[in-house]
């Protein structure tokens, strides 16, 4: 059992929380604007790593706030725990983010969506 | 009753003051308190005590701890009755009564003993090879296994006992209290950390106890071990737990662990629970738990009266029990020279000792040299090669090993023995190293596997870390318990190592499978799977390369037991078929719990009433008082019917709806889920998770709400009320109150944290009676005199605040019946008061309450939805017909953009319509499947299923809802429901039954 540091309430056992999957996925600013495929994207697929992962959890049985952390899937070690609306400061875990995380150039993604989705409707 | 023939004149930690009286199948035996099971059985005679898995061949006690393979036992009987114990664990105590598992019909006389005369055809995966085909009869043929397997009987009553979860958090915890162990657990007691230490054991000391004299700082071992054990005793931050099985590693340090308070114990104490299940969180874990003796793999190795040299030492030495009155020994290794010296000193008959290393690779031995002194006969470099006797060994027959211990060679020498103690070395106990994920590495010269890597903070010391003298336990014990506490951030100094004479011991000889040419005996190396070495050398010759699938073909190691004394043999003869290097071969994960566990410990309290809350309502009381029937809806307990007299519950639900319809019936809706939504951004927030539009919302006004997943799917529903301008009351359904709570609050947190919103749960400060029906109004009217109840100051959807009953209320006028309806919500302490003035004021009315079934009845006829009957996760407000709710012209709200994909849009999604039965007075089933085009037999092409359906007395016929593929392009269709006991037929129509056009909710 994972023993995480909720940032409100201090180390707790992981049955206390609930995980909430990839962290740092924005949701399409204007999805109107995005295509079937951009918009699946964002709904069904998440990144699944063998290794590092930033991800959501939330301490449900306890104060309720959502949170990231960085872990290791492999290990399970947690390398760092930290604010929702936050990067991780961690090293490994900032270049996980700036090197692999998709979300990363998600305008430029919309972008593209947006021409596309005008293409085919032309 | 005879008295104990094998029990000697003294010696062993038994009480021999008192004697007490224990049942085995049937038998009547005596043993004395401080007895296991196992070592009262030896002490009469009593070596047979089980039969092999699969051959069903007689076996004996085999070990004394946690690893016995064959004397595996059902203890008591009753809802106290256990299977699957190992009678080498179980503590005597007076009146214990077990018998033999795995025998039918019973243990001298056993049906399927025949298995073993037809072996030849039990070969490796024999089950996945005889119980294959036709599929169909696998039921008939898990039957035959089960009875044939024996794998004991579960209790059918309610387990009486009481158990107990314990958590506790520590700087160091130590695993098994041998000598490494106290070594460590004084080393990190000294430094003022937090220590606890267990012992799966009743006594500590592990094998000192009963390896024969031994000093330690000038003082035999046993003392040594009783004063370390009363000064941690005496430690406030020392825990010190006997009886103690630690059953799981898992990750971050989180270690389980079974506490056997009372087992030993004949006459429970009622204060005091059976056991404790321990949760524990320890910064750092020292691992001292030992090894495992292994047996040799040699012809019939598996009759009683066949031991571990281990446990014939310990049963000697711990128990004052003599296994047997002539003892051949057969070893690779000088540590069951140990055993020959215990059984000399006990003045018991040693025929020989059998060493399979040449005299020269052994005679330098400490161990070897006081045998020979002693004048003890010792066969070198030779090897049993066949055994005699069935259900008792009687003698054995070896010869020389011919030069590279392949073969066997010259003259045959019979010796007599009733016993055989077994050593082919030891293998530390690195089961729960493993489970902690760390690595193991393969120590060829003691021929056994060692922890390499560890992956938790933990440190393996003494023989688990293959380190089996006792000065090296100790002092090791003591750098790794330190190495412990100061990781964990405590200071100080290691103390100084006790000081033992070292004992010169000489290296095994690695023979994995005695070679024999007496050919038939069969040489097991999974004594409880009943796996030999021809089942592994089949394995590897039909192309199991994997240890992993040889594992699981020959079933080798997949016993309770885990392969604790088998699974180094298999590897090994795995390895030697495959002409393979033992580490290549690769080692098997051990996985939790390291032994079988009560499922009542894991329940700890958590059972009956303790399972899960009962919620009920503030107006529960008269519900009981008044005769209804209860349903549970979560964890609530609802009132479903009330039925009068000897009504049936289909006349009492008749009566009800009918009521609600033409008189006034009331409905406690208190479990209806509320949440509290204040900030100023609160209508935006709602704009946003409800399809529907929320800005334009007057204040005193209510709405009604679908709230979908971003998939699109329905997710809830309820009728929310505007308040004030930053201050709604939601309202959810009953069973997913707190998974919508949740959803606005990922919402608001993660999404959207600029919105300036708050929910709280308000489910349980509100009481709730619904009355509805054209009385309804002149009931209320007669409570509130605060309240205008007129169709302009409080039409439909509108929200008032004043008194009822005197009450402070908020009455809402929304209807799930259709009828004209309020709900009055009052404080929760008041739900009682209201309900019992409005049933009072309503008796001129003929009140009539009613329960969920009529509720669910009433919204049917109208086709209100219920989220979780009507969809399931996979159902667009589209395709309940619900378009109407969904404001396509707001910019976004969750789920919008789902609802245009390509998948949300096809035509032949199933839609929500209603089916009228052919026959009025038939009631489909629920869940029931529906075809256009019925055939004979299945498959037919299903279009969906019912999801509810009744009687309605008011519509005077069935009715019934479904999700229907195409469905509304089906209206008049006539459908099929395929049924086991016969098909019913049905006309698709509107999801309406009664007033379709919402005439009565203005009474
Ligand atoms: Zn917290």
């Amino acid at each position: 059992m994972l023993l995480i540091d909720c940032p409100w309430c201090g180390p707790r056992d992981d049955s206390e929380f609930q995980y909430g999957g990839e962290a740092h996925k924005r949701r399409p600013p204007a999805p109107d604007q995005v295509s079937d495929a951009v918009w699946a994207d964002y709904l069904f697929h998440n990144q699944n790593p063998k290794g590092l992962y930033l991800e959501r959890w939330r301490h449900s049985a306890g104060c309720r706030r959502w949170f990231n952390i960085a872990r290791d899937t492999v290990s399970h070690a947690v390398l760092e725990v930290y604010p929702a609306d936050a990067l991780p400061s961690n090293a490994a875990a900032r270049a996980v983010y700036e090197q692999n995380w998709r979300r990363e150039n998600e305008a430029a993604a919309n972008a593209a969506a947006v021409a596309e989705t005008t293409e085919i409707g032309a | 009753m005879s008295h104990q023939p094998y029990r000697l004149a003294s010696g062993g930690h038994i009480d021999r003051d008192h004697e007490i009286e224990f049942t085995f199948n049937g038998r009547l035996y005596r043993g004395h308190p401080g007895d296991t099971l196992a070592s009262a059985l030896l002490a009469n005679g009593v070596h047979f005590v089980g039969r092999g898995f699969k051959y069903h061949r007689p076996r004996g006690i085999f070990a004394a701890g946690a690893e016995e393979p064959n004397a595996l036992i059902q203890l008591g009987h009753g809802p106290r009755t256990e299977p699957n114990l190992r009678a080498t664990q179980v503590a005597l105590y007076d009146g214990l009564t077990a018998t033999s598992q795995n025998v039918w019909p019973s243990l001298r006389f056993d049906l399927a003993s025949v298995n073993q005369w037809v072996s030849r055809f039990l070969p490796a995966g024999f089950y996945y090879k005889t119980f294959m085909w036709p599929a169909s009869q696998w039921m008939r043929y898990e039957h035959v296994i089960r009875k044939a397997a024996g794998l004991g009987k579960a209790p059918t009553d309610r387990d009486p006992d009481r158990y107990e979860k314990m958590h506790d958090h520590v700087d160091v915890l130590i695993v098994g209290g041998g000598p490494a162990g106290l070594a460590a657990a004084l080393a990190a007691a000294a430094t003022g950390a937090r220590v606890m230490v267990t012992e799966a054991k009743a006594g500590f000391g592990g094998h000192i106890c009963f390896d024969g004299a031994q000093q330690i700082d000038g003082q035999p071992a046993a003392e040594w071990v009783t004063a370390a054990v009363a000064k941690l005793q005496a430690m406030p931050e020392v825990t010190v737990l006997p009886r103690t099985t630690v059953t799981g590693y898992y990750d971050h340090n989180y270690i389980t662990a079974l506490e056997r308070v009372t087992d030993h114990l004949g006459n429970t104490p009622t204060h005091l629970v059976r056991q404790r299940f321990w949760k524990i969180r320890a910064k750092q874990v020292v691992l001292a738990t030992g090894a495992i003796e292994r047996p040799l793999v040699f012809a019939d190795n598996d009759r009683p009266g066949i031991m571990l040299a281990s446990a014939v030492r310990e049963y000697v030495n711990s128990y004052g029990v003599l296994p047997g009155r002539e003892t051949v020994i057969f070893t690779n290794n000088d540590d069951a020279y140990r055993t020959a010296l215990a059984l000399d000193d006990a003045h018991a008959r040693i025929t020989a000792i059998v060493d399979l290393r040449a005299e020269a690779d052994a005679v330098a031995g400490d161990l070897v040299a006081a045998a020979r002194d002693r004048g003890i006969k010792t066969y070198f470099n030779h090897a049993i090669i066949a055994v005699s006797g069935h259900r008792r060994v009687t003698g054995c027959s070896i010869m020389e090993l011919a030069e590279d211990g392949t073969t066997v060679t010259g003259p045959v020498t019979s010796l007599v023995a009733d016993c055989i103690a077994m050593s082919g070395g030891w293998s530390p106990s690195v089961h729960l190293f493993s489970q902690s994920r760390g690595t193991l590495s393969w120590d060829d010269e003691q021929a056994c596997f060692i922890p390499d890597v560890a992956h938790e903070a933990t440190v393996s010391v003494g023989a688990s870390a293959g380190d089996f003298s006792l000065a090296g336990a100790l002092k090791n014990g003591l750098k790794g318990g330190m190495e412990a506490a100061r990781a964990s951030g405590a200071k100080g100094r290691q103390p100084a190592a006790p000081k033992v004479d070292p004992v010169t011991e000489m290296p095994l000889r690695a023979i994995w499978q005695v070679p024999t040419n007496a050919g038939k005996g069969k040489q097991f190396v999974d004594f409880q799977n009943d796996v030999t070495a021809a089942d592994i050398r089949l394995a590897a010759q039909e192309g199991y390369l994997s240890v992993e699938h040889t594992k699981r073909y020959t079933t080798t190691g997949m016993g309770t037991d885990q392969g604790r004394t088998s699974n180094v043999n298999a590897l090994a003869i795995l390895a030697n078929a495959r002409d393979a290097h033992i580490p290549d071969v690769g080692t098997t994960t051990f996985r939790p719990p390291l032994e079988p566990v009560a499922i009542g410990a894991f329940a700890g309290r958590a059972v009956g009433g303790q399972f899960e809350p009962v919620r009920s309502t503030p107006m529960d009381p008269w519900h009981h008082a008044n005769g209804a029937t209860f349903e549970h809806v979560g964890q609530w307990m609802r009132a479903w019917y009330y039925p009068r007299g000897s009504e049936t519950m289909r006349e009492a639900v008749d009566r009800e709806c009918v009521a609600a319809r033409t008189g006034v019936g009331i409905l406690d809706a208190s479990t209806l889920g509320k949440i509290d939504v204040k900030g100023p951004d609160a209508a935006e927030f709602l704009n946003r998770i409800y399809t529907n539009g929320w800005l334009k919302l007057a204040v005193g006004r209510a709405r009604y709400g679908l709230m979908l997943g971003e998939d699109g799917m329905v997710k809830d529903d309820g009728v929310t009320v505007r308040l004030a301008e930053d201050h709604f009351h939601m309202t959810t359904t009953t069973g997913g109150t707190a998974a919508v709570l949740d959803w606005l609050e990922e919402w608001s947190q993660t999404e959207w944290p600029d919105l300036q919103v708050y929910f709280t749960s308000v489910t349980e400060q509100w009481a709730v009676a619904s009355i509805c029906g054209p009385k309804a109004r002149d009931l209320l009217a007669e409570l509130s005199d605060d309240i205008d109840l007129s169709d302009a100051a409080l039409p439909f959807m509108g929200v008032s605040t004043g008194t009822v009953a005197g009450l402070p209320a908020r009455v809402f006028r929304i209807s799930f019946t259709g009828e004209l309806s309020f709900e009055i919500n009052v404080p929760s302490r008041h739900g009682l008061a209201l309900w019992t003035a409005l049933m009072a004021a309503g008796e001129k009315y003929d009140i009539t309450p009613y329960g969920t079934e009529s509720m669910h009845v009433l919204r049917a006829e109208k086709g209100f939805i219920i989220v979780g009957q009507e969809t399931d996760g996979s159902v667009t407000p589209g395709d309940l017909g619900m378009d109407w709710i969904v404001a396509s012209k707001k910019a976004d709200f969750v789920g919008k953009r789902s609802l245009a994909r390509t998948d949300s849009l096809r035509a032949d999604r199933k839609q929500l319509v209603g089916l009228l039965s052919t026959d009025p007075e038939v009631v489909l089933p629920e869940g029931a499947q529906v075809v256009a085009d019925l055939k004979p037999a299945p498959p037919m092409t299903m279009l969906g299923h019912v999801t509810s359906s009744y009687y309605s007395a008011n519509c005077g016929r069935s009715i019934a809802m479904a999700l229907i593929a195409g469905g509304r392009a089906r209206l008049g269709e006539t459908v099929h429901l395929p049924l086991s006991d016969g098909n019913l037929t049905a006309v698709v129509t509107e999801p309406q039954f009664f007033d379709p056009k919402g005439e009565r909710l203005n009474g």
